[in-house]
Order: structure tokens, then C-alpha cells, then sequence
């Protein structure tokens, strides 16, 4: 989308959403502090846990995704989102690689259902039953990245990406103008 | 550990004086002897020869004819290659199973047999192809497969089995192979009439700097593959620091699809010699060494019976020919079944008795070689030309071929033609002519180079053989319409990844990355963008390799996305609801099971 048709168009919506993460993306995003109101003035947030806006309103041209997939669910918001936006971001590690939450991908599912109902050294379960409600979203056989899932555009790389390095993108894309990340923004030690 | 085992292992060391540069004939002759090389072995060696026993391990380990565990008496290896597949591998390969009652990879109980496949053994023109041990069966039916175990199982020896001789030296006593040469043109330079050491002589009568004057008047450039300036490579040899130098025939011939160098060493040895001599002379050497594929093994009687004619003749030895001062003579270093010894680097380091890796350049061989000392590495036809250069002189070459490429070039054709074989011709023939040469009109592609070359189609054929266009070592291999293109690509990643030395991570995984994902393309699960991966990852992998074989290996994808984007187009589907390579239900199955209920967002 060009700079001409940004200005003439309403303003641009951006979504966002926490699949199999800690929300310490979505804080991060919250970091980059009074720059918000800036960024209000720039977009419009359509379907985010930050306005709890629960499903979409409409097109977005960006979709902001933390975490990976680790169940059902998770897959069939991660497709609305490629459904409805049209740049598709993976924001931080859990995103891109599945990170913490992928620890258990190489142990079978059902072992770790029993670890972590039955037999762990902390569980507290006299009924000795798994929870299986129909509402519960079932688990995948094991922790995807997004991009394993779905196309996604963009990686955004950090646990979690900072909030400069999230606000400096978004403006680039938002403002068509070239990305700058200086070096100490995309230096992980 | 057997009082036998060290006997046979002290001997054998001692043949090479214990020398553990000399570790691939030692390993070779116990591999021959004991049908493998134990850990006890390598034990032995290691302190016979003053040694780590790691630098034991790592050579035998590293070559495909070498192994830790025990083989059969004999081991049989059908040549794998795409030719062979598309001229009945998979049929002889049953045939054997069927008839020794084991799978690939296996040996027979009774330990006399042990089945195996191999790449490309140089009989293309003639598959399918297989090795006994080292004696060579070409155009193998399935009663001659069978006969093959019969005969083993009688007790005959691998070189006594039945075969119906090839023509030329193949039928000489001390080659007696059935194998055929398929020369199907003669040309100016390689296979004209040769007067032995006529050229020589020619050469002891100018000075050293004359002779590669000469070569470089001659505009001769390698036959190898690169087609670097010959005089200049022998140049920077001559003029380097060393106190010895040496002069390295790269005999190894692995490009699949090449085999143009096996009818040159059949037929003209004394050639190749001669050239040798006269780089030694050239470049100030007294050593030469001929790097003879482990493949071509069935010829090493008929070359040392060669080099003592020569030795014979004063045209090898001490003040050959008479010129005072001038000792040369040559000595046949086996490979032992890898690829990438065929780059001059890594052939060096097999040499000096190590694993099969290549070198870090700078400091090129010229300046650093064979045990640290400067030395030209030069492809069979190479020195070939050179003898003719000597002999008929600069001008009468360099008229020959077109300006940037002078001379002829061979071509080992193979694959879906009339007549498979080599041809010697000028350069700057078009491959149309070459097809037509070969009875080959109704190509539908041709890999020109071998598997680190380039699938070109019918559009190209217009293009010019020579070093400025259609670059080549000389392996076309030629494939008819109904040949299904994608599978020759991915048979040729799989080559790679087997045959890279593993050094460097762009080679070592990015082959295995791009094959992964062709492979994903190949079942329907690609999307238009994995097109653009294979690209960006195939020309990483060029870019950022350690040696000419990563800085090839992604060509067969390259080169077929460049000149056969249709054949991918048709595979890939753009905007699923999901990545191709993604299954739901696959993924949600364990926890179904688990749970005893269905999804409640993907129904089945
Ligand atoms: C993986 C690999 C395999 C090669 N195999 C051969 C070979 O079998 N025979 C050969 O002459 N050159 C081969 N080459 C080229 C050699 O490195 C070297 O360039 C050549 O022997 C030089 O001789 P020339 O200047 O006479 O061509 C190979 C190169 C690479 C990278
Ligand atoms: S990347 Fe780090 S901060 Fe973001 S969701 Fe994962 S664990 Fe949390
Ligand atoms: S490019 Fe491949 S074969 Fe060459 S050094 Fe690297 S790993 Fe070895
Ligand atoms: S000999 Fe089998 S493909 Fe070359």
C-alpha cells in the first residue's frame, strides 16, 4: 500500500494475539510506552487482547503474532488471522521457533498429560482424571512455529523482541519507509 | 588380537616402508586381504607407522570402498546412477537380491558375498554397469547377473568369471575387461596415431620456460572441468619455492556421466605418460603420480605394465632420453571410492595418506601441495594435449577449436541416444551437431557437465561447446521426452549429500535443506514461494562453500528452475489454507485418541 492511498484511506487496522505465549510479547508491545498515542494516531486496533476486542471487524493490514501452536485453537486463530490481515508478523521466539512451550516436543503427548495430572511431585488430583471438557481445545502432538502453519511475512526475533525494535517496525511498515534496526536491537547477549 | 592380524599388518606397513603417507595402499591392501579394517587393525597400523589411530580411522571410515566391518570375499556394487536407472538397475538389482537371498547392503551368511550399490563407475555408455571386486560387468541382463552368482558360488574368482571381451586393449591380457570403448570419433590430438616419445624429445631439446611458452602459445586450458590456462598453472609451479616438485594426474574421474578419461588410459597411456614427462620437465619435477579412481582398478595392471615399458624405453627413470640431469618417473596412488578426492585439493590430502578433504586456497597447490611441496594437478586429457602441443607444435593446436577454446575436447554421451560413447571433437561444435553426432535429435534436455553442470532444453541447443558458453569436463548426459526431469535433479541432491566431505555447514546441510524441500515440491506440498527458497538457499550454499563441490551441488535445482520453471510451476499451489507441509489431522490424532473425542474446529 503506497503513502497516497495510507492518507486517503481510513486509517489502518493492526491485530494482535497471544497463541502458546507468555503475553511477554504483547508487554512489550505495551512498552513502547506514551509512543502509543503516536501510534493510535498512525492505526486503529482491530482484534487484540489489548482493546479485548474478540473477533474481527474487518480487513487488517497487520497481524501480530505471539506464541506458536500449541493447540486446536490456536491453529484456527492463526488461520483467521492470515485470513484477515495482510502482512502477517511472528513476534518473538515462541513464534518463530515455538520456543518454551515446544520443550515438550520431543516427549509424546500422552506422557506429558500424565506428568502433568498424575504423576508430577506437585499434583494434587484425588480424582486421578485429565481434564477433557468438550470446550477444551485439543492439544497438537506437539509445538509448531507459525510459519509451519500458516505463511507468515515477517519474523521478529527476541524473548521478547524489544519495544523498540517492535515500534520501529511498525512504523516502517505503516509509513512504507525502509527498516532501521540498529545493531544494538538485534543483538540477543 | 591375533598373531596373524599383526603379521599381515606389519607386512603390509613395511611394503610401504611405513610410511603413513602411504596410508591409503596400506588400508587398501588390508581392506583386500582382511575384507575390512578392525579396530585391532587400525590399532596395529597406528603404532606400526607412528601414528594417531584417529588418522587411521578417519581415512578408513571416510572412503566408500573401505569399511571398519568384515565384507564378503567378494563384494559386488551395482552402479546407482541416474543412467543405470533408467537403463535397468532396478531390475538387476532384484535379480541379485533374488539370487544371494539378501538386500542392499547385505553380505550372504556363508560371508562370500556382500551386495552394494555405488555412483557412477564410468561405464555410462554401456549400463547397467556393475563391479566384481575389481573386475567390470557392463551391459548386464538379468541371465548374466545370475551367471555372475552362480559362478562366484562354484568358487571361481572374480577375474575368472566369464565375460565377452571389449575391443582395443580391453581384450589385452592385462586388461581383459568387458568393457567396450565406445569410441566413436577420433579425433586430431587425443586419438590420432601417436609415434611414441617423438613429442618427448621435442620438449628435452627446448628449455623448461620454452615448453610452457609453447603451452601457453597453444592457449591450452584444462580439460578438468575449470579451464584454467595450463602454461600459467605450470608457471607459478615452476617459479614457486620448494625444493622438490610434483607433477599429479587427476585420474579420478567421479563427475557421474564422465567417462571419457577410462578410454584414454585403455587406449592412450603412452600419451598420457609422455605429457606427464613433459610437465616434470617443465615445471622441474622428478615425481609424478597418476590419482587412478578406485573404479578403474581393473586398469592398473595394463598402466604399471605401461610405465615400465616407458621406464623401458629411457622414456621414465634417470637422464630420460638421454638428457642429462633430467629424472622422472611416475608412480599410480588408488583412490578408494569418493568424489570429492577428484577436486585437486582433497585429491592431494588423499594422497598424503589422509582423509578426502579439501584444502583451504590460498596457498593454491602451485604454490603448497602434495606434502607441502608445489605441484600441478592436471585432468588425463590435459597432459594429452600437451604431448601433441610438444610434438605438432603451438600453432597446429591453436587452430584447432575456436579462439578462447583451442584443441578438441572428448565427450562422454550417454543416456538416451543411438550411439553412447566418446567422441573427440573440436570446440565450438553446437550441441545440436553433438546430438545429431550421437543420434540424439529427439532430446528433451541434456545435462551438459555432469551433475554440477547444467540441464539445458531444446532452446539451448544452439549453444556453442566451449569454455565461454556451454562449459563442460565433458559428460553429456541426454534425456528423451518421457523422462521425468525432476527425478534426474533429485537423484543428483542425493549425490551430493552423500558425497560431501561434511567440512563446511553450507554443503554439509544446505544440500540436505534443498533436497528436503524439492522433495516436499516433488509430493504436492509446495507453495509458489518455496520456489524462491530453493533459490536464495541453492545460491547461499554456492556462495559461501569451502570447495567446488558445494559451490556446485545446488546447480541441478538452480539450473532446472532457470531452464525448466514449468516443470516446478505445475507442481507448487498457491494460497492454501494451511502450509503445504502441514497436516491437522495428523497433528491432532494422538490427542483424539487420548481424549476419545473429535475436533471441535476440524472435522475430518
Ligand atoms: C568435486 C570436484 C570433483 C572433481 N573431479 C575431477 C575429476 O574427476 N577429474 C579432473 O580432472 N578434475 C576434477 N575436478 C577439477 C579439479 O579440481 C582440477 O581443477 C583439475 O583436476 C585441474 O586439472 P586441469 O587444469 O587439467 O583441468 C573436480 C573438481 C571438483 C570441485
Ligand atoms: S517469545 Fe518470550 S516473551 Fe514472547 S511469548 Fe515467547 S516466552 Fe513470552
Ligand atoms: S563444500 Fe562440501 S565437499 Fe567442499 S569442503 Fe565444504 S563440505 Fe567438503
Ligand atoms: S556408470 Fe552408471 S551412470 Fe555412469
Amino acid at each position: 500500500m503506497t503513502k497516497e492511498q495510507n492518507r486517503i484511506m481510513a486509517k489502518p487496522k493492526v491485530a494482535t494475539t497471544s497463541l502458546a505465549g507468555c503475553f511477554g510479547c504483547h508487554m512489550s508491545i505495551l512498552d513502547i510506552d506514551e509512543r502509543i498515542l503516536q501510534l493510535i494516531e498512525l492505526i486503529e486496533f482491530d482484534k487484540s487482547p489489548i482493546n479485548d476486542i474478540k473477533e474481527f471487524t474487518g480487513e487488517c493490514l497487520v497481524g501480530i503474532v505471539e506464541g506458536g501452536c500449541a493447540n486446536e485453537e490456536n491453529v484456527r486463530v492463526l488461520q483467521d488471522f492470515r485470513k484477515h490481515c495482510k502482512i502477517l508478523i511472528s513476534l518473538g521466539d515462541c513464534a518463530i521457533n515455538g520456543g518454551l512451550p515446544a520443550m515438550r516436543n520431543t516427549i509424546p503427548l500422552k506422557e506429558c498429560l500424565d506428568e502433568a495430572y498424575l504423576n508430577g511431585p506437585s499434583v494434587y488430583n484425588p480424582s486421578g482424571q485429565i481434564p477433557n471438557d468438550p470446550e477444551i481445545p485439543l492439544l497438537l502432538d506437539k509445538v509448531y512455529p507459525c510459519h509451519e502453519v500458516v505463511k507468515m511475512d515477517y519474523h521478529l526475533p527476541g524473548c521478547p523482541p524489544s519495544a523498540d525494535t517492535i515500534w520501529q517496525t511498525l512504523v516502517a511498515l505503516l509509513t512504507d519507509a525502509p527498516l532501521e534496526l540498529p545493531y544494538e536491537l538485534i543483538k540477543y547477549d | 588380537m591375533s598373531e596373524n592380524l599383526e603379521t599381515v599388518v606389519k607386512t603390509v606397513c613395511e611394503g610401504t616402508g611405513n610410511d603413513k603417507n602411504r596410508m591409503m595402499d596400506i588400508v587398501r591392501e588390508l581392506q583386500e586381504i582382511l575384507g575390512g579394517v578392525s579396530d585391532d587393525a587400525m590399532d596395529l597400523i597406528a603404532t606400526q607407522v607412528g601414528t594417531h589411530r584417529v588418522e587411521v580411522e578417519s581415512v578408513v571410515s571416510f572412503y566408500a570402498f573401505l569399511s571398519k566391518n568384515q565384507k564378503g570375499k567378494t563384494v559386488i556394487r551395482l552402479c546407482d546412477d541416474i543412467i543405470d536407472r533408467m537403463f535397468g538397475f532396478e531390475r538387476i538389482k532384484q535379480t541379485f537380491c533374488d539370487a544371494l537371498g539378501i538386500e542392499l547392503g547385505e553380505t550372504t551368511p556363508d560371508n562370500l558375498i556382500t551386495l552394494e550399490t555405488t555412483p557412477c563407475i564410468g561405464m555410462c555408455d554401456q549400463a547397467p554397469a556393475i563391479m566384481v571386486n575389481d573386475e567390470i560387468f557392463t551391459e548386464l541382463s538379468r541371465d548374466g547377473a545370475v551367471e555372475i552368482v552362480e559362478q562366484l558360488r562354484a568358487g571361481l574368482a572374480p577375474e575368472r568369471l566369464r565375460r565377452r571381451l571389449g575391443d582395443g586393449n580391453n581384450s589385452s591380457p592385462l586388461v581383459s575387461a568387458g568393457v567396450s570403448n565406445n569410441l566413436r570419433k577420433r579425433g586430431e590430438v587425443i586419438f590420432a596415431p601417436l609415434e611414441c616419445g617423438r613429442a618427448l624429445k621435442k620438449a628435452i631439446a627446448m628449455s623448461p620456460n620454452e615448453v610452457i611458452r609453447d603451452v601457453k602459445t597453444a592457449r591450452l586450458r584444462g580439460r578438468g572441468g575449470a579451464g584454467f590456462p595450463t602454461g600459467m598453472k605450470w608457471d607459478f609451479t615452476r617459479s614457486a619455492n620448494g625444493e622438490r616438485k610434483y607433477v599429479v594426474c587427476n585420474a579420478d574421474e567421479g563427475e557421474p556421466g564422465t567417462f571419457k578419461d577410462r578410454v584414454v588410459l585403455t587406449e592412450r597411456p603412452e600419451l598420457l605418460i609422455e605429457g606427464m614427462a613433459i610437465a616434470g620437465y617443465a615445471i622441474g619435477a622428478q615425481e609424478g603420480l597418476i590419482y587412478l579412481r578406485a573404479e578403474y582398478a581393473y586398469l592398473r595392471p595394463f598402466l604399471e605394465d605401461t610405465l615400465q615399458k616407458a621406464r623401458n624405453m629411457n622414456m621414465l627413470g634417470v637422464d630420460v632420453l638421454g638428457k642429462p640431469g633430467f629424472n622422472f618417473d611416475i608412480r599410480i596412488q588408488m583412490g578408494a571410492g569418493a568424489y570429492v578426492c577428484g577436486e585437486e585439493t582433497a585429491l592431494i590430502s588423499s594422497c598424503e595418506g589422509l582423509r578426502g578433504d579439501p584444502k583451504n586456497r590460498p596457498p593454491f597447490p602451485a604454490q603448497k601441495g602434495y606434502l607441502g611441496y608445489p605441484t600441478s594437478v592436471n585432468n588425463v586429457e590435459t597432459f594429452c594435449c600437451v604431448a601433441r602441443i610438444l610434438d605438432q607444435g603451438a600453432g597446429w593446436f591453436s587452430q584447432i577449436g575456436s579462439k578462447g577454446s583451442t584443441g578438441t575436447k572428448l565427450l562422454s554421451i550417454s543416456g538416451d541416444i543411438r550411439r553412447p560413447g566418446v567422441y573427440e571433437v573440436p570446440f565450438g561444435i553446437s550441441m545440436k551437431e553433438v546430438l545429431e553426432l550421437a543420434g540424439g535429435e529427439g532430446a528433451a534436455a541434456v545435462q551438459v557437465g555432469g551433475p554440477s553442470g547444467q540441464l539445458i532444453g531444446p532452446d539451448m541447443f544452439d549453444r556453442i561447446i566451449c569454455y565461454d558458453d556451454l562449459a563442460t569436463g565433458g559428460a553429456l548426459m541426454v534425456f528423451g521426452p518421457h523422462r521425468d526431469l525432476l527425478k534426474v535433479v533429485e537423484y543428483f541432491m542425493d549425490f551430493f549429500i552423500e558425497e560431501s566431505c561434511g567440512y563446511c555447514t553450507p554443503c554439509r546441510v544446505g544440500n540436505v535443506l534443498l533436497k528436503n524441500r524439492l522433495d516436499e515440491i516433488l509430493h504436492g506440498k509446495g507453495e509458489p514461494l518455496d520456489l524462491t527458497y530453493l533459490e536464495e538457499l541453492g545460491n547461499s550454499v554456492k556462495a559461501t562453500s569451502r570447495c567446488g563441490l558445494g559451490q556446485t551441488s545446488p546447480n541441478p535445482i538452480l539450473s532446472s528452475l532457470k531452464n525448466f520453471p514449468g516443470l516446478y510451476h505445475a507442481l507448487v499451489k498457491a494460497n492454501q489454507p494451511f502450509q503445504p507441509t502441514f497436516d491437522i489431522q495428523k497433528a491432532l490424532g494422538e490427542a483424539k485418541e487420548i481424549a476419545g473425542r473429535p475436533s471441535m474446529h476440524f472435522a475430518e
